[in-house]
């Protein structure tokens, strides 16, 4: 009986349990699903990983602010209506020191640890700094072209249009520039975005810590063919990385000067395209056509800083490619 | 002779435009048929178009906002109907070419032809009566500004119709806007437009500025000024410091577009970078140009139907003043993802989450004004609480992308769209619908229907969410703004949603629509004939609704914050006065109206490079402002026994309609 009694109480329980379970994971299948649509909620790299963590983070320190708001509104017009004549009415209350310094105070409190997270995580998640890793950096130049994505390898000597292909769990170290108007390189799944602007170049850590197929695209309205700029972005093992880098040393197609001339003409939703090699330092000419007629110039690196265009460089130092850990000061 | 000008500006061949344009003109038309079949045009002439009163002068403000509401409305059908259709292969009805356009239309009349005119109409209109003065600082100025608003608009609309609009985004893109990728007519009319109403908002500010520093009633201190007219003189000041930089950054380009210069070109020394600050110098300011008005209007609101004086005043008063000096030190965040150091992205953005304080303060405060009060649930009422509840959302996220490295993903996605319409729609619409509704007896003379009011509220509200809500889902889905169509099927369901919700939004401005009309048909038992409908709490409801030319027979003598409620608790209220006084008014003049048609043919001139028309239309405005500055004979004086009479009419209508002072409301 006592048993029975267990028993039965015990297959409650679990029937309780399981539909606790059921009704949970079913809950975390949506969410998950949701998230799985949502990049920027399922990141797939570091630089993602920690940009999600810090939204969440923000999100639940304003909560403290926020959400008192919502109560009181309901609180005070159903309590205060005018039809409700038991409510205190006191016309002239109009200052309270208590309430004055908690409505002063609390948002500051607030602000301030935001501006600690604010602080460190700015720094630790710098575009422009170095991922830690085990591998060493792949660097890839990237053009943004009306309305296409150039990818130079440098160290492969191959370029690719409108396709990314890069190993996962290597950082990536990206330099961009523009070969006409301003836009944005984004690859929402790995984190920050970072402007291309035409004789600057500006700089891009990422990493992916999975393969998988993810999209990238410009987040920075260009004209006409902008809708149609985004590409894949496929992290790889190493095996498939470097059989893709064979394909693409297969293509006829070599980005020489001419070829380049062709190419950055304006086009809609080029098709992906593999060249074979790449004019040496195609990317630093793109980068001088539109600094070079004040004699050679180093493009500035941090272009978004103020008073940081550098002036003319003696010709040894004018090579934008190894900017030298003195000019990665801020400015 | 014409310029670029030829037959061939006209895009016949695009069928939307077209309609628009025919539709447009019809309206037009039927509005000068009937005012020339109805003989208006001495009335319309004598009454409004030249008219010096700020009041007047404030309605047309507001009848221009209300139109080019209508037009931007219709840009954001567009753009939510194509982007709910234009995926995968579809690519919706509109071309690039025509999206393009549009979103850029809608930006610039949102920000500059409807929110400028709309809150500059309402301090026309109120801050010289909540300040106990007959008359702004310099009414002839107030026209001027007043027509080149209207000037400014006009290009926009003749745009439709007669060349293109600017491709790049109402705020702007370098180098996209230079003519090596826009050489068309499409930028330099959003340049000009913008130049325009750009300099008529920076006399605005003077005037204003002036007004209240000035002509403030005897006992009026500034902190006696009730909280709209210190948002005001903050937003003042705000239009005085941040419009010159635009005026220069606008001159910049139209030498780059003009003269071949390289100020914001990719080579030969021009840097696009400058334009994002220069432009952003003047664009954060400006989103608390338009806001802080908003904030007093929720200000005044929120204490007069909470029949309550408001809660701490000086609070309000500090944080409004807080946020204007801070406006000016967050531009950067406008651009953290443009390779800046950590230390100046940490810098922009800790300054922009300083501004949430402040904020939140004021939130606060007008909360605590509900505390303990007797809420009376007004239309006015309506959008205040819809602002509160809706506002910290938008703050919430705000404060989220203040953060570089969380703007590092969301920035230019449609999470950054919602979040600015998040402060937008609820922040400043919403306040000038309550100042609407609000000061709508005291303009006109008769209240607005409150069951069609609140109609239009509740689709406003709802389609707010509607709309804005899964652009937030979109944000962190990856979408990028301006989108003509997209390759993600996963985004179109949330599209479709935020298109429903702009239909809710049309809804509601239908409604408004029908509240108008079903106001003026019941306007004989709504009028309000003693001039204080809602038991107000400030001067401007001591004087006539609509109120006498001259505002105040006698000025007021001003003793509290809430000088109104102050006047009625001793007695002073509602008394006719007995000495009265000669008071001198301005003349009508022409001259503004014609400064407004001149710049309109000047900045139509530069579009299409008519140089002779652009020569003469500088000279003509050269010529009115010397014959207006040696004309003498400005101000005609009205006797103080004309006053006399007109006081006792309005006493002799008001007694029966005075009722015995509220119960509970103002002795205390």
């Amino acid at each position: 009986m006592i048993n029975g009694h267990f028993q039965r109480r015990h297959q409650v329980k679990n029937t309780l349990q399981r539909i606790r379970n059921g009704l949970g994971g079913l809950g975390a299948a949506v969410f998950m699903t949701g998230c799985r649509q949502m990049p920027l909620l399922d990141p797939k790299g570091p630089i993602g990983e920690a940009q999600r963590h810090l939204i969440i983070t923000t999100f639940a320190l304003m909560l403290i602010v926020v959400v008192p708001v919502f109560v009181l509104v309901f609180w005070f017009t159903r309590k205060y209506r005018a039809s409700n004549s038991k409510a205190t009415y006191a016309p002239q209350w109009a200052y309270s020191a208590p309430i004055d310094s908690v409505i002063w105070l609390v948002p500051v409190v607030i602000v301030i640890a935001l501006s600690y997270f604010t602080w460190t995580g700015t720094f630790r998640l710098d575009p422009y700094k170095p991922i830690a890793a085990a591998h060493e950096p792949l660097p890839i130049e990237v053009v943004s072209l009306d309305w296409k994505w150039l990818f130079i390898y440098p160290e492969q000597n191959i370029a690719v249009v409108n396709q990314l292909v890069f190993p996962a769990n290597v950082p990536l170290r990206f330099k961009l520039t523009s070969d006409s108007v301003m836009t944005s390189f984004f690859i929402p799944r790995l984190g920050s975005q970072m402007y291309a602007m035409a004789g600057m170049q500006t700089q891009l850590n990422l990493m992916a810590d999975e393969p998988g197929v993810y999209t990238g695209h410009n987040q920075e309205f260009s004209g006409r063919g902008y809708a149609d700029m985004h590409f894949k972005a496929i992290a790889a093992t190493p095996g498939e990385f470097q059989a893709w880098l064979a394909k693409v040393r297969q293509s006829s197609d070599v980005l020489d000067t001419a070829r380049f001339a062709q190419l950055r003409k304006p086009t809609t939703a080029n098709p992906v395209a593999f060249f074979s090699s790449v004019e040496p330092a195609l990317f630093q000419r793109i980068v001088r056509t539109y600094r070079g007629w004040m004699g050679p110039m180093t493009a500035p690196d941090r272009p978004g800083t103020m008073g940081h265009d550098s002036g003319p460089m003696p010709p040894q130092a004018a090579d934008a490619d190894h900017p030298s850990p003195a000019k990665r000061k801020e400015g | 002779m014409f310029g670029k000008l030829t037959l061939a500006a006209i895009p016949y061949d695009q069928p939307i435009v077209m309609g628009a344009v025919g539709g447009a003109l019809l309206l037009a038309l039927i509005i000068l048929g009937l005012i020339t079949y109805y003989r208006q045009w001495p009335y319309l002439w004598r009454e409004w178009l030249t008219s010096l009163d700020h009041k007047k002068i404030g309605i047309m403000y507001i009848i221009l906002a209300l139109i080019m509401l209508l037009r931007g409305f219709s840009d954001a059908i567009l753009m939510r109907s194509q982007q709910a259709l234009a995926v995968g292969a579809s690519q919706g009805y509109l071309p690039p070419q025509h999206f393009d356009q549009i979103f850029g239309a809608h930006g610039t009349i949102m920000i500059v032809f409807m929110a400028m005119p709309f809150l500059t109409g309402l301090m026309n209109i109120i801050v010289p009566q909540q300040i106990g003065a007959r008359d702004v600082a310099f009414p002839f100025l107030n026209a001027v500004s007043l027509w080149l608003s209207v000037a400014g608009a006009l290009l926009v609309m003749v745009s439709l119709g007669v060349g293109e609009f600017s491709r790049t985004g109402w705020s702007g893109i370098a180098p996209l806007f230079e003519t090596q990728y826009n050489p068309g007519t499409g930028v330099d009319y959003w340049m000009w437009a913008f130049q325009v109403a750009g300099i008529g908002s920076t006399l605005t500010g003077i005037n204003f500025l002036v007004t209240i520093l000035k002509l403030r009633a005897p006992g009026m201190t500034l902190m006696r000024m009730p909280l709209f007219v210190w948002t005001a003189l903050t937003t003042n000041v705000l239009m005085i410091l941040a419009f010159p930089p635009l005026t220069v950054a606008f001159a910049l380009l139209a030498l780059d577009r003009y003269l071949g210069m390289h100020f914001f070109t990719n080579a030969l020394g021009g840097n696009m970078m400058m334009w994002n600050n220069l432009f952003w110098i003047w664009g954060h300011p400006e989103v608390y140009i338009v806001i802080l008005p908003a904030f007093g209007i929720f200000s005044e609101v929120v204490a007069t139907f909470s029949g309550k004086r408001l809660f701490g005043y000086e609070s309000l008063v500090y944080a409004t003043a807080a946020i204007m000096i801070l406006s000016f030190t967050v531009w950067l965040h406008h651009f953290f993802t443009m390779g800046n150091s950590p230390g100046v992205n940490t810098f922009f953005g800790i300054t922009t989450m300083m501004i949430a304080i402040p904020t939140g303060v004021k939130v606060y405060d007008w909360l605590f004004t509900m505390y303990r009060g007797r809420i009376r649930f007004t239309t006015p009422m309506y959008w205040t609480l819809g602002f509160l509840t809706t506002f910290v959302i938008g703050g919430m996220t705000g404060v989220l992308m203040a953060l570089p490295p969380a703007d590092y993903v969301v920035h230019n996605s449609l999470f950054l769209i919602a979040h600015f319409h998040n402060m937008l729609i609820p922040g400043a619409v919403f306040g000038y619908f309550a100042g609407y509704a609000y000061w709508f007896p005291k303009a006109v003379g008769f209240r607005l229907d409150e069951t069609w009011g609140k109609r239009a509220f509740w689709c406003w509200f709802i389609g707010f969410y509607l709309a804005f809500a899964p652009l937030y889902i979109l944000g962190f889905m990856g979408m990028p703004r301006r989108m003509e169509h997209y390759w993600n099927p996963a985004w179109q369901p949330y599209l479709i949603i935020a298109a429903a919700g702009t239909a809710l939004i049309l809804a509601g401005i239908v409604m408004q629509g029908i509240q108008l009309v079903v106001s003026i048909r019941h306007r004989h038992a709504n009028r309000d004939l003693t001039g204080d409908p809602w038991d107000g709490r400030t001067l401007e409801w001591t004087t006539a609704s609509p109120p006498a030319v001259y505002n105040f027979a006698v000025l007021p003598r001003v003793e509290d914050i809430d000088a109104l409620t102050h006047m009625k608790a001793t007695g002073r209220a509602n008394t006719l006065p007995e000495r009265f006084e000669d008071i001198p008014i301005p003349n009508n003049s022409a001259v503004g109206f014609f400064i407004g048609i001149l710049a309109f043919l000047f900045g139509f001139a530069m579009v299409w490079y008519i140089w002779w028309l652009t020569m003469a239309s500088a000279l003509g405005i050269l010529l009115l402002i010397i014959i207006r500055s040696v004309d003498d004979d400005t101000e005609t004086v009205i006797p103080a026994s004309e006053v006399q009479r007109m006081e006792a009419v309005r006493h002799r209508q008001a007694r029966p309609a005075l009722r015995p002072l509220p119960a509970g409301g103002t002795m205390s």
